[in-house]
């Protein structure tokens, strides 16, 4: 079979951080092709050159499609060749109709007239091929995830694709329409559509790959193919996580108490759509001066549970038990949480954790600010006092505290957020993938307080997507999946291939 | 991306200000153009009309109408920086000046209600209204300029029904002493009120004290400070004003009672806004509502009294006012939403929320209310006088935003 994709030493880099190196892609026409690694291993950005949206120029190496070399200025460059991404948030507007979204930006008209009796023709016939059974008049607001995917895909037809590209397709879908979807792949791929899928699921993957390829911190690792025979998953899980250790963690002797804070019987519904159960049943235990890693992969509900832990502040219809000292403490608000001595960092820092035109001072006093006041009025010097004290603690890097956080390193950004926490001074410390985003040397510092802190016999629960930082800072390591802890296991008894194996294993 | 800076690296911080060698006064400036620029402009804007009109407009008779005048824009322009920098907006102040004027009018005159009682219900039917709104906003998320747009219509309308299309007055004396009414004089001069230019010197010299200590605080913990030179200018200038206007009032009937009743309004919502918790979470709020919210703050509760504010300021704006008009007229207060809006967006707060100061509205009011009464005197149109004020709105936000990205 010939090639109709090549992609040749592909290197990208942001602000000196580099995100590629030297990345070969070599797809076969008319094969699916997986792509699989962890998050953050380079396959977005890999995509997102291919697709023109970081264009020529900004990226080295050669993308060769159909036996050409091309330079794609953008979107609209690449799929006019018929190189359609289908992203995972997808990208309908839910308040139109069927037809309109397929035929958005590529209207059927004549002179800006929208001849609709063609349209919908048009999308009745395009729904048949994916087998999606509504009228091309519904709206799309109306329909589940796994039409909506059928819709994307219907649309990415109508522009007579030749590359698609899914990016992890079956992540909201149940098993039926999972199953569907990989059946309408491939039966695609009958019709000579070459298919790039990027997913997690290695079940899926060994059951409609031809090839697949491997990514890890931005490399590639290798390149399967599937002809001979099923790809082994060991060989992958291995390719997917095998980095070297270094010594990039502090050293530390835990000291583990008792168990100080549970979660019982946690359950948690979508806030919008209420009938759907995220969090389907969590029991977790942290012990005095325990470190107790999450893992799991986007989507799997972690931030979902520790929010709805933490007053509530996420989901609907919570139910389950939140005790700390062996009682049961009201969690139901915010303030009840922090005043229970509960603290969560999230994942979010920009849109969460700061208010970004304000300065080190207002962010650190924020979620304590009785603390700094007398009969609510502020003591300017005792907060400027505090805030100097954690900026010198935490070594944050800034001209001063009041210099607005906005102007911060993402790392320095971290720090200003762990200090509004710390200065509640927190029993139970929740923190939400605590290092993404910042760089090497901040990343030791932010593990060396997380390791002080629990010598200081906090409770943490640390968050993470990164498993070497779990299995690196971490005692004891939950696995979530899906709404539920599929594996809990002492970090001495775990590694990155065992979690992998418990995330990707059908439950 | 981040930044690849080697955080271990730290050097010696520049936190305590004998190490750090004071900024200099230029550089200082520079940094705090938003706070400077626009007591600057007030003050360049003054000068301009002090010219154009030959000098009329400083005559204490006209000093005292300025205040008259501006009053109760500037008290409706406290709340609406609330609820400005909490992320939200009012169109309804207006209209709800409007209303509050007629059950005024209705109650004292119609109705021979005696004024305490009635102002005090007056007060609490502004708060009322202001909950009404803040209801739908705060626990609805009702977008506010719909809910208050509803609210201008809502009011405007029911001031009109109250009233019946008639104006309503006059109002007992008590009352409409209220704006038209100077601090008695115990010294009784004929001709110089000095009671007033008292009080005046007082204020000011309570302003230096209150700011050489809270200077001395700020610098017993090491807190960054403006240079010495810039605070004594600062304190001289405000301090030199306050006796130089007070001054000239008393040459003319005393400092009027509404300006007593702004003036603590003032101070109040400035040391709410800068000092206090409160003032504090709604600066969070507005900020970053879901850090505000993770952070323990109760944002619905916040944004709720922020109306409830917003209502009762508004009320008493419309007391004052027909207070001043000895009548209640069905057209009273139509069109100030805009003026007491545009003070806060002159005076450097942001429509996104979360960026605004106190002392910035009140000079955004000024700006509006000096440039209203100098062209009025200099005798242009009101046709002109909008064009002039509308460009000098944009162009206060645009020198805003541009220094911002600059």
């Amino acid at each position: 079979m010939d090639t109709i994709l090549e992609m040749r030493d592909i290197g990208k880099a942001f602000h000196g951080v580099v995100a590629l190196d030297h990345v070969n892609l070599r797809v076969r026409a008319g094969a699916i092709h997986a792509l699989v690694g962890e998050n953050g291993a380079g396959k977005s950005t890999l995509m997102k050159v291919l697709s023109g949206v970081h264009p020529a120029g900004s990226y080295s190496g050669q993308v060769l499609f159909a036996g050409q070399e091309r330079h794609f200025k953008g979107i609209q460059d690449s799929e006019r060749l018929g190189i359609i991404i289908i992203h995972q948030e997808l990208a309908l507007v839910p308040l139109l109709s069927i037809s309109e979204n397929v035929f958005l930006g590529n209207e059927v008209a004549r002179h800006g007239v929208i001849d609709w009796v063609a349209a919908h023709g048009r999308t009745r016939a395009l729904l048949a091929k994916v087998g999606l059974k509504e009228a091309p008049s519904t709206l799309v607001r109306d329909l589940g995830v796994g039409k909506q995917q059928l819709v994307e895909i219907a649309k990415a037809l109508s522009k007579q694709v030749k590359l698609l590209i899914l990016d992890e397709p079956t992540a909201s879908l149940n098993e039926n329409e999972s199953q569907a979807l990989l059946d309408l792949l491939l039966e695609l791929k009958g019709q000579g559509i070459t298919c790039i899928l990027i997913s997690h699921k290695l079940s899926e993957v060994a059951r409609v790959a031809d090839a697949v390829t491997i990514l890890r911190d931005g490399s590639t690792v290798e390149t399967i193919d599937c002809s001979a025979g099923p790809v082994s998953e060991d060989r992958v899980i291995r390719g997917m996580v095998g980095r070297e250790m270094a010594d990039r963690y502090p050293r530390r002797k835990p000291a583990v108490g008792d168990t100080v804070f549970e979660v019982r019987h946690w359950r948690v519904h979508h806030p919008q759509h209420a009938d759907r159960e995220v969090i389907k049943g969590v029991d977790l235990h942290v012990r005095r001066g325990e470190i107790v890693g999450i893992a799991g992969l986007m989507g799997a509900g972690r931030t979902e549970f520790a929010m709805s832990v933490f007053g509530r502040a996420w989901g609907h219809r919570i139910s389950g038990e939140v005790r700390l000292h062996g009682r049961p403490i009201d969690v139901s608000t915010v303030e009840k949480a922090v005043a229970h001595g509960l603290a969560y960092v999230t994942e979010d820092r920009k849109g969460n954790g700061l208010v970004l035109n304000e300065d080190i001072q207002f962010n650190t006093s924020l979620a304590h600010l009785s603390a700094v006041s007398r009969a609510g009025v502020i003591d300017a010097g005792r907060e400027h006092a505090v805030a100097q004290g954690f900026r010198d603690k935490l070594r944050i890097r800034s001209s001063g505290v009041s210099q607005k956080v906005v102007n911060l390193s993402g790392g320095n950004q971290q720090k200003v957020v762990l200090s509004k926490w710390l200065f509640t001074d927190p029993e139970v410390l929740i923190l939400d993938e605590p290092t993404r985003g910042i760089d090497v040397g901040a990343k030791f510092e932010i593990y060396t307080i997380i390791a002080q802190l629990a010598a200081e016999g906090k409770c943490v629960i640390v968050i993470s997507s990164e498993m070497p930082e779990l299995l690196g800072i971490s005692d004891r390591i939950y696995v979530m999946n899906d709404g539920r802890f599929v594996a809990e296991m002492p970090t001495a008894e775990a590694s990155q291939e065992k979690i992998m194996r418990a995330i990707v294993t059908r439950h | 991306m981040d930044n690849p800076n080697p955080v271990l690296a730290t050097g010696p911080a520049i936190h305590d200000a004998a190490a750090a060698p004071a900024r200099s006064t230029l550089d200082f400036l520079k940094h705090n153009f938003r706070e400077y620029g626009m007591l600057i402009s007030l003050v360049a804007i003054m000068a301009f009309f002090q010219v154009m009109t030959d000098g009329t407009l400083m005559q204490p008779l006209n000093l005292t109408n300025l205040v008259l005048q501006n009053s109760y824009i500037v008290i409706m322009a406290l709340g609406m920086l609330l609820v400005i920098v909490a992320g939200y907006i009012d169109l309804s102040v207006g209209s709800v000046c409007g209303f509050i004027g007629a059950l005024a009018a209705v109650l004292m005159v119609n109705y021979n209600w005696p004024v305490v009682p009635a102002a005090l219900l007056c007060l609490g039917v502004g708060a009322l209204i202001g909950a009404a709104q803040g209801w739908f906003v705060a626990f609805f998320r009702i977008p506010s300029f719909i809910v208050t747009l509803a609210g201008m219509l809502v009011f405007k309308g029911l001031a009109l029904a109250l009233l019946q299309g008639q104006s309503v007055g006059p109002f007992p004396e008590t009352f409409q002493r209220l704006s038209s009414g100077f601090i008695p004089d115990p010294f009784g001069t004929e001709g110089f009120r000095s009671a007033s230019l008292l009080i005046g010197s007082v204020a000011a010299a309570l302003l230096g004290l209150s700011a050489l200590r809270g200077r001395r605080n700020q610098l017993r913990h090491g807190m960054e400070t403006e240079p010495f030179g810039l605070f004594v200018l600062k304190i001289v200038v405000f301090a030199g004003l306050l006796v130089f206007f007070s001054y000239m009032m008393a040459s003319y009937k005393g400092l009027p009672n509404v300006l007593i009743v702004m003036a603590l309004l003032i101070v109040a919502f400035d040391f709410i806004t800068s000092r206090t918790t409160l003032g504090r979470r709604i600066y969070a709020l507005g900020g970053n509502e879901k850090a505000a919210k993770l952070s323990g703050v109760k944002t619905e509760r916040l944004s709720f009294y922020a109306f409830v504010n917003m209502g009762v300021l508004a009320a008493l704006a419309g007391l004052i006012f027909a207070a001043r008009l000895n009548t209640a007229t069905p057209k009273a207060g139509q069109g100030f939403e805009l003026d007491v809006i545009a003070a806060c967006f002159i005076g450097g707060a942001s429509a996104s929320g979360g960026v605004g100061k106190v002392m910035g509205a009140v000079i955004g009011a000024f700006v509006m209310g000096v440039m209203n009464n100098g062209m009025s005197i200099m005798g242009i149109g009101i046709d002109y006088q909008q064009v002039i004020k509308g460009l000098v709105l944009l162009s206060a936000v645009f020198v805003d935003v541009y220094n911002k990205n600059k």
